[in-house]
């Protein structure tokens, strides 16, 4: 079962499958449900992988969370934003599901925030590119991927 | 508990508003273009609630490229300034008349950028390029310029905009001008794309900070038509505004089309009182 949820998630991380055509096993993007701030399940039920989301999070046309955050742990890179609060120890200020819920939709934590959400039905928002229509930023593995990087930031 | 963290948030922004304001803000330097100071930085106009100073984009930019555009010799955008000059002189059209044939030296321009765009006499809020073609059409009997990237367009509002050059930005927001205006601030503060984002979550907010290595401004026009180093060449101001909306994966208004006319008026009218730099130079 594992492994047959692997296979899936890794074909649509591949091809950039959008949303609507989400794998079993994988929570669509309107799906998603943020209870109190927090979404507890994995959007995939298959373990983040902390080495690819560092790649996700440094990519400028993934995560590229670099763009507005500071990261220590990537002072290899240059030029470090400061739209929003330095990422150094994040795993220590807040738990995994409240994490979750910020990289699906930040507006649903922090209303007002300049932060894009990550995993919405791209329907929810105005004038959206056509080709990026029908897509995440991020897909449901990266965000998990993403996520396991962010909890080694202690 | 929400209502918490959008106060614990807002304090962070406000902290980091604060902080950078002092490490990174725009420089504390006076804008000298040849020998005359320009206004960089003015109280902002009272009908804007998001910030209390308004700043000239070139407080913003590196050494390198603010020295670009102090001295004339260096700007690389003159040599389309020499053309724009080249064309007020040259006749076109079926009437046999150059932009002198009706409207003298070309410093008889002089103040016509710190005002557009403007409502014209049938209601229609029209930007420079608007009024040139206008005239090109219908007074020289001449083809109309390509609005956004043509040289001769790009040339001509660089050559009437330096005419204006040290004259506060000076849009008028009421009258027939409110409902225009009132389109462009609405404009101003929807987000829009895949990202999500307003011209406000940038350039009210977070002016001053870095987004990776840019520099956020407060997207001030009063420099257009602009020489950005990235292009290698001048560009319009709707130019700008379609590759913002790029940036963020929005469908962009289409050059020329109203809500890109309204937006220009809104934001002009955020720098009404900085002077008139055309043509600056940015990265």
């Amino acid at each position: 079962m594992k492994r047959s949820l692997i296979a899936a998630v890794a074909v649509c991380v591949g091809t950039s499958i959008g949303p609507g055509t989400a794998s079993a096993g994988t929570i669509a993007p309107a799906d998603v449900r943020i209870v109190d701030m927090m979404v507890a399940e994995s959007l995939t039920g298959v373990l983040g992988d902390p080495a690819n989301g560092r790649k996700v999070f440094a990519n400028r046309k993934k995560g590229n969370c670099l763009a507005c955050h500071a990261n220590s742990d990537m002072s290899e890179m240059l030029f470090h934003g400061e739209v929003g609060p330095p990422l150094d120890g994040v795993a220590e200020r807040y738990d995994e599901a409240f994490l979750r819920a910020l990289l699906v939709n930040s507006k649903a934590v922090f209303e007002g925030t300049i932060m894009p959400a990550f995993y919405v039905d791209s329907a929810t928002l105005n004038r959206v590119l056509p080709k990026f229509q029908g897509k995440t930023i991020l897909t449901a593995q990266e965000v998990e991927d993403v996520l396991a990087y962010l909890m080694t930031l202690k | 508990m929400k209502k918490i963290f959008t106060a614990t948030a807002a304090t962070a922004l406000a902290a980091i508003g604060a902080a950078s304001a002092l490490v990174a803000g725009p420089a504390d330097i006076p804008l000298i273009i040849e020998g005359e100071e320009m206004i960089a930085r003015a109280p902002a106009p009272d009908y804007i609630d998001g910030v209390d100073t308004i700043y000239s984009g070139w407080l913003f930019r590196s050494e390198e490229t603010q020295a670009l555009e102090v001295d004339d010799f260096e700007n690389p955008a003159m040599p389309a300034v020499d053309y724009g000059l080249e064309l007020w002189e040259t006749a076109d059209g079926s009437e046999g008349k150059s932009c002198a044939s009706c409207h003298g030296d070309i410093s008889e321009m002089a103040g016509v950028r710190t005002v557009m765009p403007k409502v014209n006499e049938n209601g229609e809020l029209w930007a420079m390029e608007e009024y040139i073609n206008d005239c090109r059409v219908n007074r020289m009997g001449a083809e109309p310029w390509k609005r956004t990237k043509s040289p001769e367009m790009l040339g001509m509002t660089a050559a009437i905009g330096l005419q204006s050059r040290g004259m506060p930005m000076n849009v008028a927001i009421d009258g027939p001008a409110a409902p225009f205006w009132e389109q462009g601030r609405e404009l101003y503060y929807t987000r829009v794309g895949q990202l999500d984002m307003s011209c406000a979550n940038c350039h009210e907010d977070n002016y001053g900070n870095m987004i990776r290595a840019d520099h956020l401004s407060q997207g001030q026009i009063n420099g257009f038509p602009t020489y950005r180093l990235k292009w290698g060449g001048l560009g319009s101001i709707h130019r700008r505004f379609k590759g913002c909306m790029k940036n963020i994966r929005a469908e962009p208004y289409k050059p020329g089309g109203p809500e890109f006319t309204a937006l220009e008026l809104y934001v002009a009218s955020r720098g009404n009182g900085l002077s008139v730099e055309t043509p600056a130079v940015r990265n």
